[in-house]
């Protein structure tokens, strides 16, 4: 049912795809009715507040919401999440992989008038793998050798190894070096009103309220039909559901219940869209696999086989969203559609839980050596995780593992339990990257305190795969070690793969030319118009 | 009067001094650091830029070194910059958002005050009669109503189903064109529900205390010498009984002084005011060392101010404490 949908608005989109980029745009107005037009707001709502607009000052999602129409990157993922030239032309990857010459484009203004040459990203570059810069973003540029800028067109950096993710890295917002070269980036006033080289120009910030971008009338690939795109601050979810149905706001994202029971009122429908697509992020139960509980393949292959992932989707998220297998998101390049995972059978479990030695005892719960079969699984306070740990309890209840959920604020959860080691389970969630290379999370050398293969996964084959995945920018090749990187996972178990949730957004009906994509529905936001007849700002 | 002024007034600084180490010492026994919150769980993110960010927050120093700092830098009225990434003053931080907090709150005192009295007086006028347990009633629902429902209930009736009123925010999309006067029409819409629902849940307290006090009062032997020489009803209340009465409320007055600057943090952000007490609590989320030792300071101060001024408002009423103790 919830694949049917899928596969159906995949479809639909498909088809608005075919008459959206190449072709003129009042083809696809005549399909929707109404024909585009310059002008009006797009109100949009977010929980936080934005910390800092210089893009590799701050890790928030909302500050990267406004760099992400402020700035422009050397590369880009298109709506099929491919990637393409942003502020570079084109480029060339050297045929041993080790360097890599972007061409840049050639026009291009920052908004305050001066031209984009080579000199900004020599300058972006040198900023993040500066020492006194407090950036969380150098890793994958520390990685580069030599980045050199030959003529104000043309930027090339080499590697001392090929590396795959290297591409990716460079869609890295690109900052002015005329405004910031020698300056303190970290008392800059670009923290707070940013000038960069994207579709919308940054006006005001009103502390706590809100912030508002206008249409840059000499944006490269043409000015956005919007004008105006204000970025609201609401911290709480409910008030922004309430502004939304008021008006207040023309776009947010639903939880499940929003989605599901409370907006298909005729009057809702009427005047807003609802989208619903696989959202970039998995969550998982991972077990610490230092504990000698844990170190036994069958138990974690019993556990999994123990629980019904597809009541999880249906209990925890209404159905808005499906079941994981791995740590790639469905329909990606690097997903394994078929892997052998063990599939719910309470049969499979108890067999299982039976050879790894483990016999019924007089309450119900499963007792080896004496030692009752019984861990914590810990969470963060968000009411998904929670409600899928008490999901969990139940199932493994029923095949005799007595299981406790402790739920904590984040910063004491992570100081006090994962980075000391101190846990039995977890129920979290990673984002799923772009770029498949999943070394920081598989590799055997990321399980130091702090890194993040903290529940100590160590594979030698996995190892090896993982640096050959991200040692070649050959598809195929990457695509055949990432494969087999989910066989393995799906045969030894660390985690649980729990599901992969949908993103749900709900945009005011009054904004046409929409296209849903797999890459979401913001990345055409510049062709996004309100017909004149409709405009409200 | 001058000698206890000046003896009040230095005592503050020891007092000062005894708060910030405590509550130095507390914000940094919980768990988790600035660094934490911007970079944990994030795959792009080495040890070495963990470290960095720590020696930039000047977190890699021991905790001794640290209060030294901080303090050094409070005695030239320096609050730092604060461990958000945005790196910003303290100082401006809060005083972007004072001027809401505080007019906010001195609107919801004044009417908190200006209702709260004379209900405190009718009741206690009509002492166990129907009314009186009216009252009652309707203050106690006040009070133990959780505000966050109300408003949320308030929200919907008037927001989405009259559509009278604005949801949240100060201030409408496109208020600044507006002229002067429409503007602040456009600002006290916004701030009705808050205000009408913070000073309905905040009537119990001050009007049970008017109550009692009054009470009090009227049970005394002047007001029956008073009602005995044949005196009004009216003016026994009005004058000899309220002003006997009103003394230990104009106190409490001195002790809200310190809750002017603190917004509720519930409050702020089911309204999306941005206020002091999001600030605060962000800052306590953040583990932002900077922001919420400058909050807490600005608060002690407060509080110890108001203390000041409620001694000495008895010092002024009572000659016993001026001469006496002084």
């Amino acid at each position: 049912m919830t694949l049917r949908r899928l596969v159906a608005l995949l479809l639909v989109t498909l088809q608005l795809a075919g008459c959206g980029k190449g072709a003129p745009e009042p083809e696809m107005a005549r399909i929707k009715g109404g024909t585009p037009a310059y002008g009006d707001a797009l109100v949009s709502g977010s929980i936080g507040e934005p910390s800092n607009l210089i893009p590799v000052l701050s890790s928030d999602s909302a500050s990267s919401d406004i760099s992400g129409l402020v700035y422009n990157g050397l590369v880009r993922y298109d709506k099929n999440l491919k990637l393409e030239g942003d502020l570079a032309q084109s480029w060339e990857v050297s045929p041993d992989g080790l360097s890599i010459t972007f061409h840049l484009r050639r026009g291009v203004k920052w908004h305050d008038g001066a031209g984009f040459t080579s000199r900004d990203v020599l300058y972006t570059y040198r900023i993040t793998i500066d020492p006194k810069t407090p950036t969380a973003y150098s890793e994958s540029f520390k990685q580069v050798k030599t980045a050199q800028a030959p003529d104000p067109y043309t930027f090339r950096v080499s590697y001392a190894k090929p590396y795959a993710p290297a591409l990716e890295s460079w869609g890295m917002p690109i900052l002015p070096a005329h405004l910031l070269e020698g300056k303190d980036i970290t008392k800059s006033p670009l923290i707070r009103s940013p000038i960069g080289t994207g579709p919308f120009v940054f006006k005001e910030w009103l502390p706590g309220q809100k912030v508002t971008l206008v249409s840059n009338r000499d944006y490269w690939e043409g000015a956005p039909f919007i004008s105006r795109y204000i970025y609201r601050i609401i911290p709480d979810n409910s008030t922004m559901y309430m502004e939304l149905k008021s008006g207040g706001l023309d776009e947010m994202g639903l939880s499940p219940v929003q989605y599901q029971r409370q907006t298909n009122s005729r009057d809702f429908m009427s005047r807003f869209n609802k989208y619903r697509y696989p959202a970039s992020s998995f969550s998982y139960l991972g077990y610490n696999l230092r504990l000698p509980l844990f170190q036994d393949r069958r138990v974690r292959q019993a556990i999994t086989a123990a629980i019904n992932k597809d009541e999880i989707v249906q209990g925890a998220l209404l159905g808005m969203g499906q079941v994981a297998h791995g740590p790639y998101k469905p329909g990606t390049w690097a997903y394994k559609p078929q892997v052998a995972d063990p599939a719910y059978d309470v049969a499979r479990a108890e067999a299982l839980l039976k050879q790894a030695g483990y016999l019924m005892g007089k309450d119900g719960i499963l007792v080896k050596d004496g030692k009752r079969l019984s861990f914590t699984i810990m969470t963060n306070q968000n009411d998904v995780r929670t409600k899928s740990a008490q999901i969990i309890q139940q199932r493994l209840k029923k095949v005799g593992i007595d299981v406790k959920i402790r739920v904590m604020e984040w910063a004491s959860f992570i100081t006090n339990f994962i980075d000391t080691g101190r846990f039995e389970a977890v129920l979290l969630g990673w984002t799923i990257g772009q770029d498949p290379d999943i070394y920081d999370v598989w590799h055997s050398s990321k399980t130091a305190p702090k890194e993040l293969n903290f529940i100590h996964f160590k594979n030698a084959e996995v190892d090896r795969l993982l640096d050959e995945g991200r040692g070649t920018f050959d598809v195929e090749k990457r695509k055949a070690c990432y494969y087999r990187i989910q066989d393995i996972l799906a045969f030894e178990q660390p985690y649980t793969f729990l599901f992969v949730p949908d993103a749900l957004p709900a945009v005011s009906a009054r904004f046409h030319g929409i296209e849903p994509a797999p890459a979401g529905i913001s990345y055409n936001l510049i062709k996004w118009y309100v017909p004149k007849t409709e405009q409200v700002y | 009067m001058a000698n206890y002024l000046v003896k009040r007034i230095l005592m503050l600084f020891p007092l000062l001094l005894g708060i910030t180490l405590i509550t130095f010492t507390v914000i940094h026994l919980a768990p988790g650091e600035p660094v934490e919150m911007q970079v944990s769980m994030s795959p792009k993110v080495s040890a070495a830029s963990r470290a960095r960010l720590r020696e930039f927050y000047g977190l890699d120093k021991p905790l001794h070194v640290q209060y030294g700092r901080w303090l050094s830098h409070l005695a030239r009225f320096d609050f730092g910059r604060s461990f958000a990434p945005d790196n910003r003053p303290v100082t401006d931080k809060i005083i972007e958002r004072i001027p809401i907090t505080l007019s906010l709150n001195i609107i919801a005192l004044i009417l908190e005050f200006g209702l709260a009295i004379p209900i405190g007086i009718l009741a206690a006028v009509h002492r166990d009669t129907l009314l009186d347990r009216g009252i009652s009633v309707f203050v106690f629902l006040g009070f133990a109503v959780p505000t966050f429902w109300l408003a949320l209930l308030c929200m919907y009736f008037f927001g989405v189903k009259l559509s009278w009123l604005p949801i949240s925010g100060i201030h409408s999309l496109g208020s600044d064109r507006l002229p002067a006067l429409a503007r602040f029409a456009d600002m006290a819409r916004h701030l009705l529900l808050p205000i009408a629902i913070a000073t309905f849940g905040s009537l119990a307290g001050l009007s049970r205390y008017m109550r009692s006090t009054m009470l009090e009062v009227l049970s005394q032997d002047f007001i029956t010498t008073a009602r005995a020489k044949g005196v009004r009803e009216r003016t026994v209340i009005y004058k000899h009984a309220l002003k006997n009465a009103l003394l230990p409320v104009i106190t409490l007055l001195g002790f809200s002084l310190p809750g002017l600057i603190g917004g509720s943090v519930i409050f702020e952000t089911i309204f999306a005011i941005p206020g002091m007490g999001q600030l605060f609590y962000q800052g306590v989320m953040g583990r932002d060392y900077p922001l919420v030792m400058g909050i807490l300071v600005i608060g002690a101060c407060l509080t110890l101010v108001g203390n000041l001024l409620a001694d000495l408002c008895y010092a002024f009423a009572d000659p016993r404490i001026r001469h006496g103790r002084g």
